[in-house]
């Protein structure tokens, strides 16, 4: 149970300095620190599998590509002080307490109506490799076309022998 | 291992989905644009994750597993499309690509 909290207060310390930071950077880091702290708490919700994919995969590889992206734009210090114009406080202080709202309803609603506790089983690879090529076969092909839909996707963005799109 | 018990994962899912929320709305850089996008999707693979706990059944790690495939696919063509906006304007104002405007 203390690894829970401990990871949630992790997580949520590292979102807030990820979305508040100049540098795109160290954004990026705080959101590694986050997604980390977001594979514990699966591990301590029984999903150890989940736990190594977002771990290998989300930090792993989707974050690792937004960080080349990043140092392929090379943003310097111009950029820092442009971030800084942009951030006044009276730009995030509207969005900020409408969103706090929304997530104080989303989390009031959710509270109210689950009052149970999770299983104590721990539900392992076998049983989400069991699932995913039993009922939900389709979900597996699906995610293949969509796949290959943003390969060819980024691969015809990328291209730089044309000024064509 | 102890239960945990849902609510508060789901509470922790809701703050993170606010909290990607704000960063979206209030950042003008595309970078954090998808950033704030990408910590949303997991806030909501959080909740996921805690339903398919809360009956001990792969479902709800089945649908994060699917979120990721979908995840890795925006955020390939959205970082392309990124690329693409920086090289025709030299910056990454998301405020600046209007040209379809009028």
């Amino acid at each position: 149970m203390a690894i829970f909290y401990i990871a949630a207060a992790v997580a949520l310390i590292a979102t807030v300095l990820a979305i508040t930071r100049l540098s795109a950077v160290h954004s990026l880091l705080y959101l590694v620190v986050s997604l980390l702290a977001l594979a514990i708490i699966f591990y301590a919700f029984g999903a150890p599998f989940v736990a190594a994919l977002e771990v290998i995969i989300y930090a792993g590889a989707i974050v690792v590509f937004f960080i080349f992206v990043v140092m392929l734009l090379n943003q310097g210090a111009e950029t820092m002080h442009i971030e800084r114009l942009w951030l006044r406080p009276g730009v995030w202080a509207g969005p900020a307490i409408l969103a706090a709202v929304l997530a104080g309803e989303l989390a009031y609603v959710a509270v109210s109506s689950s009052t149970a506790r999770s299983e104590a089983a721990m539900v392992g690879p076998r049983e989400v490799g069991l699932a995913l090529y039993g009922p939900y076969l389709i979900g597996v092909e699906l995610a293949s076309f969509l796949l290959m839909a943003g390969l060819v996707g980024a691969y015809h963005l990328g291209r730089r022998g044309t000024e064509k799109l | 291992m102890v239960q945990i018990p849902s609510s508060y994962g789901l509470i922790l899912a809701a703050t993170l989905f606010g909290l990607g929320l704000i960063g979206l709305l209030t950042r003008r850089n595309l970078i954090f644009s998808l950033m704030s996008i990408e910590i949303m999707l997991n806030a909501a693979g959080l909740a996921f994750i805690v339903a398919g706990a809360r009956w001990a059944q792969a479902d709800g790690q089945v649908m994060f597993i699917f979120i990721l495939a979908m995840a890795a696919a925006e955020v390939s063509v959205g970082l392309a499309l990124l690329m693409r906006i920086h090289r025709e304007q030299q910056s990454l104002d998301g405020d600046a690509v209007s040209k379809l405007r009028g």
